[in-house]
């Protein structure tokens, strides 16, 4: 039987953190369009930018191919293409470690930068600082399982704890017991991911929603008319901007950026 | 064919004399806000010079406009489609603060609140960036008036240009002799790479008139249209990370009043009207192999508006009769196409810029005033045309791809007018055989003399008003019936003055303006009529007028 706190963590807080995300991705996308955006410091810095921030995105994205391929992927299908648990494990600790360094790697080197350059961190806001907790804590946890599994081979069992239970979510038949059996290193993962996840819609992160992939498929002029824009008239829409000055840079943390954000998205009544 | 309708400007270089004045009013109405202190929309770059941000024509290294590739295709010149998103993540060449200079103000507090000592207190330099002490080391306009340009001289791209193609050594002597300013808007081009280059598609050319805007909503802030723009027009604001452009001061342009440079343009310098064109043909046309041919195409795609067959199209697409009647009226066309004076910069980026520029002949009269000559003489200034290859040069290189027989062209026009003209102005017959050396008659001189010289506020400015049927879509306007003549003008709402919906700003501007350019009395001080002027009063005795009438007599003596 699965305790109480097994229940909670793996069979109640996966739909909280869903709710969240989804709930959260759309009130924003409805009512804070103007503050969705990469928020680039490239304009203050740009050569450890260069280096960083590619290193970091491809890292991530190789993160996510393999998430998606170690827990969506079940183990009868791999056996049954004839891949052994050893070819499987030594293939994707190969790779997952490469990814995970690169980006951990990137993260690092991307954090330096924005402590270390003036204007890149006086355009810091608590948010991305939460934000970089976070992200750190996860990967950090998340490269921790692979190394640990090179010495301790229960813990490579994910694909028969954590993979089943996070493939059960998806059927609304949270498999609560599965993921009660997987070690304390993944289970630390996962619940960093979820703090993670439940903040990625209020933070700059959504950027990640709108990559522009469609890129790919449209047509280069776009013409628009005037009366096709998503304007309802004469609606007063309170101004996003602040004055220039560097008076507004005394309470950097607290106005700064978000204050553009939470006035716009007051005005979105 | 389809026929669009195009806002379009003209710059008379000549009658630029490098104030700033468009720059600054721009300033105030559209980039006094943090995140865009070191933008400027319109910005006046003094010629030979670096422009701003530094540099940007060499797009060898800024990789903007597009370039054709090797099926004879048009392309980005930063890279295809997937070549673009994969640079997402750090845009591999966009300028940066220092290319464009860092902002800052001075600490005047100090000058009030610094405590006694036996030093003057200084307002010291803070950046607008970090709010530290900083050293002012560049701005957009540093080399203004050739300022410093000895030492900085050798980073111009057009004359880096020029002499790699000449192979000649160019004395730092002529630049004593030739310059001239050029101010620069958004080129609200009808290729945009900007718009191209935008991952999000967040930047759009409105159909009705061919203002380029960016929608501030949809933009990511990939910043691929800085690299993209190979004017640098574009911003990006580091505060709210969304890209910036200059909107063609759209809100005065929707009620018919022009753009804050242009009304604020103290040597009167700029024009704006409407260009029919043919959108199906742009394309095409932007992918001209030989870029020396790129301004006929550019001018090929400007349609006769008094052509019927364009007409009948244009109706039939969706141009209303008015802007028809504009287009016929346009003092843009009429100096980019009947008079063929007016060319675009740099149309080698093959984005076919809508801002045009008649380059400016006053280089080389200055030089034989200079000289001893006489600069108004048509042989004379012919000849020097001919002979000043250095200036000719230049200017191809901003404005034709390098050709300089189209430059010489438009230059040995405007020379014909001042000879021309100074026969007249003197009493004289004119000098038809002037006229006919430039291929232009004396009619049409006089056309282009009326135009750039006389031309007056509604010459210069023919601007349709955006259709009230509509209104509802204007992002300012308030109640559509409200507009000057409208059924609703002057109304209030239902609960006294301040009641009701607020008027639009720019309709309240447009009104006063109209008000004040035509009525009889600039001042609007009728009510002073009658009164004595105190300062021509002797003190002695009570003339008439003294005091204003008693509020009983108000009435009779009016």
């Amino acid at each position: 039987m699965s305790s109480v706190a097994d229940i909670l963590l793996w069979g109640v807080l996966p739909y909280v953190v869903l709710l969240v995300v989804i709930g959260g991705t759309v009130w924003r996308y409805k009512y804070d369009q103007f503050g969705w955006t990469t928020r680039s410091s490239q304009l203050y810095e740009s050569r450890m930018l260069r280096i960083a921030s590619p290193l970091f995105h491809f890292g991530i994205l190789a993160v996510l191919v393999g998430h998606i391929v170690g827990l969506v992927i079940p183990k009868s299908w791999t056996d049954a293409a004839g891949v052994t648990e050893h070819m499987y494990h030594v293939l994707a600790l190969s790779i997952g470690i490469f990814a995970g360094v690169g980006t951990f790697l990137g993260l690092a080197l991307l954090i330096y930068r924005r402590r270390t350059t003036g204007p890149v961190f006086m355009a810091t806001t608590t948010n991305d600082k939460i934000m970089y907790v976070l992200l750190v804590a996860t990967l950090t946890a998340g490269l921790a399982t692979t190394v640990l599994s090179l010495w301790d081979t229960s813990e490579t069992s994910y694909r028969d704890t954590v993979s089943p239970w996070f493939r059960s979510i998806w059927i609304l038949q949270p498999d609560v017991g599965a993921m009660a059996e997987a070690g304390l290193s993944f289970k630390v993962h996962v619940l960093f991911a979820f703090v993670l996840f439940m903040a990625w819609p209020f933070t700059r992160l959504v950027h990640a929603f709108t990559a522009p992939v469609h890129y790919l498929f449209r047509p280069y002029i776009v013409y628009r008319s005037r009366d096709g824009a998503s304007r309802s008239g004469s609606v007063p829409v309170r101004r996003g901007w602040d004055p220039v000055g560097t008076r507004d840079r005394d309470g950097t943390g607290r106005r700064q950026g978000g204050s553009s954000r939470r006035e716009k998205s007051s005005s979105g009544r | 064919m389809r026929v669009m309708a195009q806002v379009a400007m003209v710059m008379t270089l000549d009658k630029c004399i490098g104030c700033h004045t468009c720059s600054v009013t721009c300033k105030q109405a559209w980039t006094n806000r943090a995140g865009t202190e070191y933008v400027w929309f319109n910005n006046v770059e003094t010629r030979p010079g670096q422009g701003y941000p530094r540099r940007y024509e060499d797009q060898e290294k800024w990789r903007g406009g597009w370039t054709l590739n090797r099926r004879g295709n048009l392309q980005l010149k930063s890279g295809n489609r997937l070549q673009k998103l994969f640079g997402i993540f750090a845009s591999p060449v966009q300028p940066e603060l220092d290319d464009y200079y860092e902002p800052w103000t001075y600490d005047y507090e100090n000058l009030v609140s610094a405590p006694a000592s036996d030093d003057f207190p200084v307002a010291r330099p803070k950046s607008l960036i970090t709010g530290k002490d900083t050293k002012v080391e560049w701005s957009a306009n540093w080399d203004d008036d050739l300022g410093g340009t000895a030492a900085t001289e050798e980073q111009d791209p057009v004359l880096q240009k020029i002499r790699s193609d000449s192979e000649e050594q160019i004395r730092l002597e002529f630049e004593k002799t030739f310059m001239f300013y050029l101010p620069r808007i958004c080129e609200h081009c009808l290729n945009p790479s900007c718009m191209a280059s935008c991952p999000s598609g967040a930047i759009y050319k409105r159909a009705e008139d061919g203002i380029v805007l960016v929608d501030q909503d949809r933009c990511r802030g990939w910043r691929q249209c800085i690299t993209g723009c190979p004017y640098k027009k574009i911003y990006y604001n580091h505060k709210s990370g969304k890209a910036e452009k200059c909107t063609f001061c759209y809100p005065r342009v929707e009620v018919g009043i022009p753009t804050v440079c242009a009304e604020t343009c103290v040597g009167r310098m700029r024009y704006i009207g409407i260009f029919l064109y043919d959108a199906d043909r742009v394309t095409e046309a932007a992918a001209t192999p030989d870029e020396k041919d790129l301004y006929e195409a550019q001018l090929e795609l400007m349609l006769d508006p008094r052509d019927p067959e364009v007409q009948r199209q244009a109706l039939a697409d969706g141009v209303p009769e008015d802007w028809l009647e504009a287009a016929r009226r346009s003092p843009v066309y009429a100096l980019a196409k009947d008079l063929k004076v007016a060319l675009p910069l740099h149309p080698e980026y093959r984005t076919m810029p809508m801002v045009w520029y008649v380059p400016p002949l006053s280089p080389i009269v200055d030089l034989l005033r200079d000289q001893g000559h006489d600069g108004e003489d048509a042989d004379v200034l012919f000849g020097a045309i001919e002979s000043l290859r250095i200036p000719v040069e230049y200017l191809a290189e901003l404005f034709t791809a390098g050709d300089t027989e189209i430059v010489t062209a438009v230059l040995r026009k405007l020379a014909a007018m001042r000879s021309y003209m100074r026969d007249i102005t003197l009493g004289q017959d004119p000098d038809e055989s002037i006229a006919e050396s430039v291929g232009m008659t004396g009619s049409q001189i006089q056309q282009m003399y009326r135009l750039m010289a006389i031309a007056k506020y509604d010459e210069r400015y023919v601007i349709p008003t955006a259709h009230l049927e509509e209104a509802h879509g204007l992002e300012e306007m308030g109640c559509s019936l409200d507009v000057d003549g409208g059924p609703g003008m002057g109304q209030m709402g239902g609960l006294g003055e301040a009641s009701g919906r607020p008027t639009p700003v720019a309709i309240e501007n447009f009104n006063a303006l109209r008000i004040r350019q035509t009525s009889d009395d600039p001042t609007g001080n009728t009510q002073l009529a009658g009164r004595v002027n105190l300062l021509n009063w002797d003190g002695q005795g009570n003339p008439e007028g003294l005091f204003p009438a008693r509020e009983s007599e108000k009435g009779g003596t009016r």
